[in-house]
């Protein structure tokens, strides 16, 4: 059942991705997705085991990619890509704790 | 969307995405439910991020294993949101040691993938 959730969440987190990437082409949308799947994984304090299954594990974490992330890093030597990266996941994760309280 | 061909022709590889999501997620969800620790997520982390260098050092970006494999399988076993969050929720050492680390090795593997 859990399992099922998270393979719910997954399809439709890791096509989101896809389409975002279609949209906005190279880092900016491994950036995009990954700060906002970021946010919304911060949001989820105290979640139910089902919530956190569908949203957490299945959505946020097929949404957001840190394969992609590494890659790109690696391809273009960009550190300020990295810092970017760091800074604004970090940040919207605390910022989603922070709203959800 | 301008082009009336432009979705039936996006139809293949978001399907592949979904499909590969969906199992590189259940894989995740796996291992961090038989090892729940922050060193399964780093390893998870470091592990996709070698072979999806491996994969784009030896596919072209039209070939089917990259959307299936690549943006699905790897894209769903690899994960931004629970790296950031276990960031900001564990104590101030464990979560600089963890992010370095994550951040380190994860761009290391993919540097060794590109050229494997």
């Amino acid at each position: 059942m859990i399992a099922l959730l998270v393979a719910l969440g997954a399809s439709v987190g890791a096509p989101l991705r896809f389409l975002v990437a279609q949209w906005l082409p190279g880092p900016r949308a491994t950036l995009l997705v990954n700060v906002a799947g970021s946010a919304v994984l911060g949001l989820l304090v105290h979640p139910s085991a089902s919530s956190y299954a569908l949203v957490g594990t299945g959505f946020c974490g097929a949404l957001t990619t840190f394969s992609a992330f590494a890659v790109e890093a690696a391809q273009t030597r960009s550190w300020r890509y990295v810092a970017t990266t760091i800074v604004l996941c970090l940040g919207a994760a605390a910022l989603g704790r922070y709203v959800a309280g | 969307m301008t082009d009336p061909d432009a979705a039936p022709r996006m139809a293949g590889p978001l399907a592949m995405v979904a499909v590969g999501g969906v199992g590189g997620s259940l894989t995740r969800y796996g291992l961090v439910e038989a090892a729940p620790h922050l060193l399964t997520t780093l390893a998870i982390n470091v592990l996709g991020a070698f072979l999806l260098g491996c994969l784009v050092a030896r596919r072209p970006a039209g070939h089917w294993s990259r959307p299936l494999l690549g943006t699905g399988f790897l894209g769903g076993f690899t994960t931004m949101s629970a790296l950031a969050v276990q960031t900001v929720t564990s104590s101030a050492g464990p979560a600089v040691g963890y992010l370095a680390a994550s951040m380190v090795l994860g761009v290391a593997a993919a540097v060794v993938g590109l050229r494997t």
